[in-house]
């Protein structure tokens, strides 16, 4: 087996008294569909927190093609090629849905802040390459038609969309999504794992968050289950599915 | 009605009616002097023009990057001062003018992002309060520096620019020009700046830092330029304002200068460039033509009434504050701003995403 694209060691994340994550260890191959899923407060989030630099891990370590990352800086995961979306929306409101993209491509762009005043034939055509790739990718999530309205017009499913092209922007080498699917209805919700497939096609390993398992048994190539912050299964989903332990954390929960 | 042309400079493509009226505003704005031979009225436009510089450098601030700045007044202090001390008998030192309006932009920029480091970790009201606290120790540190800024007196005998063996003297016609140039080369600059990478990124941070971040925005240099930016026209305008009063004292940068500033951002529309020039040349006009010209009636009405009381009435900041009141009440998104902006502050409707709080 190869090395993975990003590796999960051993990472504990603390919050005073609380261990909201605990000695996690997650491998996640290149090119694959990986889901954590758990109950609420299972410490998913947190998980996400860590590896984009909110919160420093308490022990532990997170490799990206072989090098840490711990202790970098948000924006510096983001120029590392690991963009995510918030499980609860974090659109930029006032802004248009295609500048919303746009800001996604920072790390790729180079225009000085001189080039950008004077407009430079440079900044002119990083703009416009830039400009147009990000229409790319609104078409690719199915929001061409609105690229010039305000991104807090959109109606909610829209927005999930948005927030996902806006991270897709810098062609990111990892993408984590937090619950995509939280507040969609059933067919936006088969939409939507169609979409994750999608970019996983475009060359982008995917690790998604969820809490309905059975919405992530058809796409996933690897299941990590979290409960009260340990790992208490991982492998295939349809090993996870018979996992006792899984079953245990699960009931009353519909899985 | 939909026939739409593009403009030069990049400022984009508008209808034919927009284009026709940009062009005689412009046309309006170069003629003025010669249509108005009141040297008074020319002198208090002219006053605008360093009025105007201080609202875009702070739109940049407070609109583009979101960052409540009370102080701002400080770097316009700032701005004249370091071209008062390096062109006058102060020193005798006589630099000048001309590298001198780049050297005082490029020393309020520099002291943009020295009080600016200290505020990056701070938001909103902290924000606010810590800037307020700067633009009150700047203007105290000229005025306890005295053996070099003159203290309370301030500096006086400021030299005048001289345009290629042109002095401009006290004839506020050649400062009109001088502001009317910079203002125009500032706001194509500007529009530039708000439709770019750095321009997003700004924007970004304003409306939610912490996506931003995620989304490969370095807060740190982000804001320090919209600091340095910011300040750097502050420092434009201190140079060109000292140089057309030629005395400047700590007096003229108190916290009320900010504050007007702030109000004309306000009332243009926070964020927009053409809401910051109108809510500017409006608030400049208002504050150098209009009410000191209601004073003057006041003061003629009350010796006409033989009544002390009318005659030294000083309706000046009334009227002020309740013009702003009234359009605060009555649009409160400011004279220019988007639709949605709108919507919200008329109907209550909370932002989707900007309103959410947590990090989860
Ligand atoms: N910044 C924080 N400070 C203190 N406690 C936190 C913080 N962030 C998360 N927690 C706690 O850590 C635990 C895990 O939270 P987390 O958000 O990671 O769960 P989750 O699995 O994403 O849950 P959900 O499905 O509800 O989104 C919870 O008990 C939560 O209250
Ligand atoms: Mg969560």
């Amino acid at each position: 087996m190869s090395a993975p694209l990003l590796a999960i060691e051993g990472l504990t994340k603390r919050f005073g008294g609380l261990t909201a994550v605990k000695e996690l260890t997650m491998h996640v191959e290149a090119g694959s569909i990986s889901s954590l899923i758990g109950p609420n407060g299972a410490g998913k989030s947190t998980v996400f927190n860590v590896i984009t630099g909110i919160y420093v891990p308490t022990a532990g370590d997170i490799k990206l093609g072989g090098a840490s990352i711990v202790g970098r800086k948000p924006h510096q995961v983001a120029a590392a090629g690991i963009m995510r979306t918030f499980q609860n929306i974090r659109l930029f409101a006032f802004m248009t849905v295609l500048e919303n993209v746009m800001v996604g491509e920072q790390t790729r762009m180079h225009a000085t802040p001189l080039d950008s005043a004077l407009r430079t034939p440079r900044a002119q055509r990083e703009e416009r390459a830039v400009s147009e790739r990000a229409l790319e990718l609104l078409d690719f999530v199915g929001l061409s038609a609105q690229s010039e309205q305000w991104a807090r017009n959109l109606p909610y499913g829209m927005q999930r969309r948005l927030e996902i092209a806006r991270a897709l922007a810098p062609n990111p080498r990892v993408l984590l999504l937090d619950e995509p699917a939280a507040g969609a209805n059933p067919v936006e919700k088969r939409e939507l794992m169609a979409l994750v497939r999608a970019i996983r096609d475009r060359g982008v390993t995917v690790v998604l968050i969820e809490h309905d398992m059975k919405l992530v048994m058809g796409i996933s190539d690897r299941v990590t289950v979290l409960d009260y912050g340990e790992k208490i299964s991982e492998g295939d989903p349809q090993s996870v599915r018979r996992d006792p332990r899984v079953i245990e954390a699960y009931l009353g929960k519909g899985a | 009605m939909d026939a739409r042309v593009r403009l030069p400079l990049g400022l984009g493509e508008v209808a034919v009616w927009q284009a026709l009226g940009l062009l005689a505003i412009v046309a309006l704005f170069a003629l003025y002097p010669v249509i108005d031979r009141n040297i008074g009225h020319v002198s208090a436009v002219a006053d605008a023009g360093y009025f105007l510089l201080l609202v875009f450098g702070l739109n940049i601030v407070v609109g583009f990057a979101g960052l409540l700045d009370l102080g701002y007044a400080a770097f316009f202090a700032i701005g004249a001062y370091t071209y008062a001390m390096v062109a006058s008998t102060q020193f005798n030192l006589h630099l000048n003018f001309w590298p001198m309006l780049i050297g005082s932009a490029c020393v309020a920029a520099l002291f943009g992002v020295i009080l600016g480091f200290p505020t990056l970790r701070l938001r909103g009201d902290y924000l606010a309060i810590v800037t307020l606290g700067f633009g009150e120790i700047v203007p105290q540190v000229f005025l306890n520096l005295d053996k070099y800024t003159g203290g309370p007196n301030g500096i006086s005998n400021v030299d005048q620019p001289v345009f290629f063996g042109h002095a401009f003297g006290f004839n506020p016609v050649p400062y009109y020009y001088l502001y009317l140039v910079v203002a125009l080369i500032s706001l194509v600059l500007l529009n530039n700046l708000r439709r770019s990478r750095l321009g997003r990124a700004w924007m970004a941070i304003r409306e939610d830092e912490l996506a931003a971040t995620h989304m490969g925005v370095n807060p740190v240099t982000t804001k320090l330029l919209a600091f340095a930016m910011g300040a750097s026209f502050a420092g434009l305008a201190g140079c060109i304002y000292a140089a057309k009063l030629t005395l400047i004292s700590p007096d003229e940068f108190n916290f009320s200068v900010s504050v007007t500033i702030l109000s004309a951002i306000v009332l243009g529309g926070m964020g927009s460039l053409l809401g910051a020039f109108i809510g500017g040349l409006l608030l400049a006009l208002l504050n150098f033509m209009v009410l000191p010209q209601v004073t003057n009636w006041t003061h003629a009405l009350g010796t006409a009434l033989h009544n002390e009381a009318i005659q030294n009435a000083d309706l000046h900041y009334i009227i002020y504050g309740l013009i702003l009141v009234l359009v605060m009440l009555f649009r409160p998104e400011g004279l220019i701003s988007n639709a949605s902006r709108r919507a919200e502050l008329h109907h209550g409707q909370p932002a989707t995403s900007a309103a959410a709080a947590g990090v989860e």
